[in-house]
């Protein structure tokens, strides 16, 4: 547990030291400062069109607002876990301080969840910055909290799933350009599989899209929390963290 | 303190490491020597548990290094070949985090820190960045984050590559001075190295060991017969060498004369004898001068390891040479 704790702040620090998570933090707070600016004109507008139409439409932030809002967090997601995740071990490969890690007395999984959990938080950093612009929501209107909540944990479920997978691409090279590409091909992989269903019902068709990172999301969306959503992304996230351990073992019979 | 018996790592198509057997006594300093890419690194990254061994054991401290992993690092301090720093970290930030790694806390932390930073003489750069220090400072920080956790066992992966005469000196001394808290086993392929540093020496060449024993032992080996260097010159007139030579050759105790150098009318001979009590030399100083040339040198000719090592891996290729002959007829 200490190792686990030890580990954490190294990596947590070396985010932070270096310019990653600063030029991550930045990009994701343009795009959705963009995002969100976009969605309130968009709500603002259709609410003053239907007083001036003299017709009532049901107008709610938490729909029209908030849902949209936490599906695109959910897609500009993929594009940022492979940045976080790319240099976990290939850096530590190439300069060598694998070595180190290896032949401290700590156990490869404690290695492998200290940096998963840095990543994540690196990532829940990220988010920290999207629930500022939706303060703004609370302090001008009245939004239900509670769909909001779950829809956070949601990502960060997600989140956790991709950045497992990502740790373990990046065990398999020195490369970190590799790593954050092979990583991005699945990510993007993993949200389009849920295309097949718009055409085709058959039962592979049907696994194909359950498998997609995205069509899981939906329903924390909407501000449900589906158990059997929920433990897809945990079953994700162990399989990843396993692999990578599995990895980590196999490097030594390998190298 | 550390046993090895048997020890093999086997790739795809080659043997990195065969069968390699040697111990080491608590508290000795070890050269481990043989050109590049004989096997050191493996081997010691298979002592230090960092890859496994194909077949056969190693242990240390009485824990195998299969088995119980990790009583093994608890009780190891490596220097890999490439310092393992992180480039963004400040050294005494580094430092701090290989201590917690190992398992060290609080006042004991930091007590330890302040320990090696004194020891290994980085104290002036305690605050800089790993990235911006030189290779000297680098390799010593190498060494500081080894020895902080203060193991029983050291293992240095040539710890003084790329480092300037002086530079190389202090870390020998450092290493001479670390010995009997420590045992220590370093690799090297440079041999004044062991003969300076190290008590006894273990020669691998290409995965197979070919020889262990104390660097004394080893010289002593290898020189057999005693031999003696000669230079003999003249002021009056030019001196012929094959008339030396052949004075040289009439002493009775004379072995074999070899003749090494000739310049400015000075020529060296080296003359093994088969009289182990050295009175070769006294008959050699006086057939020189009854000659009346001038006797400038007179010494025993020392056998360094550098000639030891290359007989014993020419012998070893001899015999591989022998068997594949053999083999094939």
């Amino acid at each position: 547990m200490r190792n686990i704790w030890t580990i954490y702040r190294k990596e947590l620090n070396s985010y932070f030291v270096s310019p990653i998570a600063y030029i991550l933090l930045l990009m994701f707070a343009l795009i959705f400062g963009f995002f969100f600016w976009n969605a309130v004109g968009m709500f603002v507008y259709y609410g003053m069109e239907s007083q001036m139409r003299g017709q009532m439409f049901p107008m709610n932030v938490n729909e029209q607002v908030i849902r949209p809002l936490l599906s695109n967090i959910s897609v500009v997601g993929l594009f940022f876990i492979p940045m976080i995740t790319m240099r976990v071990f290939a850096e530590e490969k190439r300069n060598g301080t694998i070595e180190l890690l290896a032949t401290s007395p700590v156990r490869d999984s404690e290695v492998i969840v200290g940096k998963w959990l840095a990543a994540v938080t690196l990532y829940a950093t990220m988010l920290l910055f999207s629930a500022a612009n939706f303060s703004f929501l609370f302090r001008y209107g009245n939004p239900d909290w509670k769909p909001l909540a779950i829809g956070y944990l949601g990502l960060l479920l997600q989140a956790g799933a991709l950045l497992a997978i990502g740790t373990f691409v990046s065990t398999l090279t020195r490369n970190q350009i590799i790593a954050g590409a092979v990583t991005f091909g699945i990510c993007l992989l993993l949200w389009v599989l849920e295309w097949v269903s718009g055409y085709e019902t058959a039962a592979w068709a049907r696994v194909l899209s359950y498998m997609s990172v995205i069509t899981h999301y939906e329903s924390f969306g909407k501000g449900v929390l589906a158990i059997k959503d929920a433990l897809f992304y945990v079953t994700l996230i162990f399989l990843g963290l396993f692999l990578t351990a599995r990895s980590m073992e196999s490097l030594r019979w390998r190298s | 303190m550390i046993t090895v018996k048997d020890l093999t790592k086997r790739y795809a198509r080659t043997t990195a490491v065969d069968q390699i057997s040697f111990s080491v006594e608590k508290g000795q300093i070890v050269g481990f020597l043989g050109p590049n890419g004989a096997g050191k690194t493996t081997t010691m990254r298979m002592l230090t548990c960092f890859l496994p061994p194909t077949s056969g054991n190693a242990s240390i401290a009485g824990f195998d290094v299969l088995e119980q992993p990790l009583e093994v690092k608890k009780r190891i301090g490596y220097l890999p070949e490439m310092p393992p720093l992180y480039q963004e970290m400040g050294t005494s930030e580094y430092l701090k985090f290989v201590g917690r790694l190992k398992g060290l806390r609080g006042a004991e932390l930091f007590a330890r820190i302040d320990y090696v930073l004194e020891r290994c003489a980085i104290g002036d750069v305690r605050n800089k960045l790993l990235g911006k220090l030189s290779k000297g400072y680098r390799q010593r920080v190498g060494l500081a984050q080894a020895i902080l956790h203060n193991p029983d066992v050291l293992i240095l992966d040539e710890p003084t590559a790329g480092l300037d005469p002086k530079q190389i000196n202090e870390t020998r001394d450092l290493i001479r001075s670390l010995a009997g808290d420590h045992t220590i086993i370093l690799s090297t392929h440079i041999l004044p190295e062991v003969e300076q540093t190290c008590q006894q020496v273990i020669i691998i060449n290409r995965g197979k060991l070919v020889a262990t024993d104390s660097v004394h032992n080893l010289q002593n080996r290898a020189r057999g017969a005693e031999s003696v260097l000669v230079e003999v010159g003249s002021r009056n007139g030019v001196l012929d060498p094959a008339a030396v030579e052949k004075r040289l050759q009439q002493i009775p105790s004379t072995a074999r004369v070899v003749a090494k150098q000739s310049r400015d009318n000075r020529h060296t001979f080296e003359v093994e004898t088969a009289a182990k009590d050295g009175s070769t030399r006294a008959d050699i100083a006086r057939a020189i001068v009854e000659s009346g040339w001038d006797l400038n040198e007179l010494r025993p000719a020392a056998v360094s390891l550098e000639e030891v090592f290359l007989q014993l891996t020419k012998a070893e290729a001899s015999v591989e040479k022998l068997a594949a002959k053999g083999g094939q007829s």
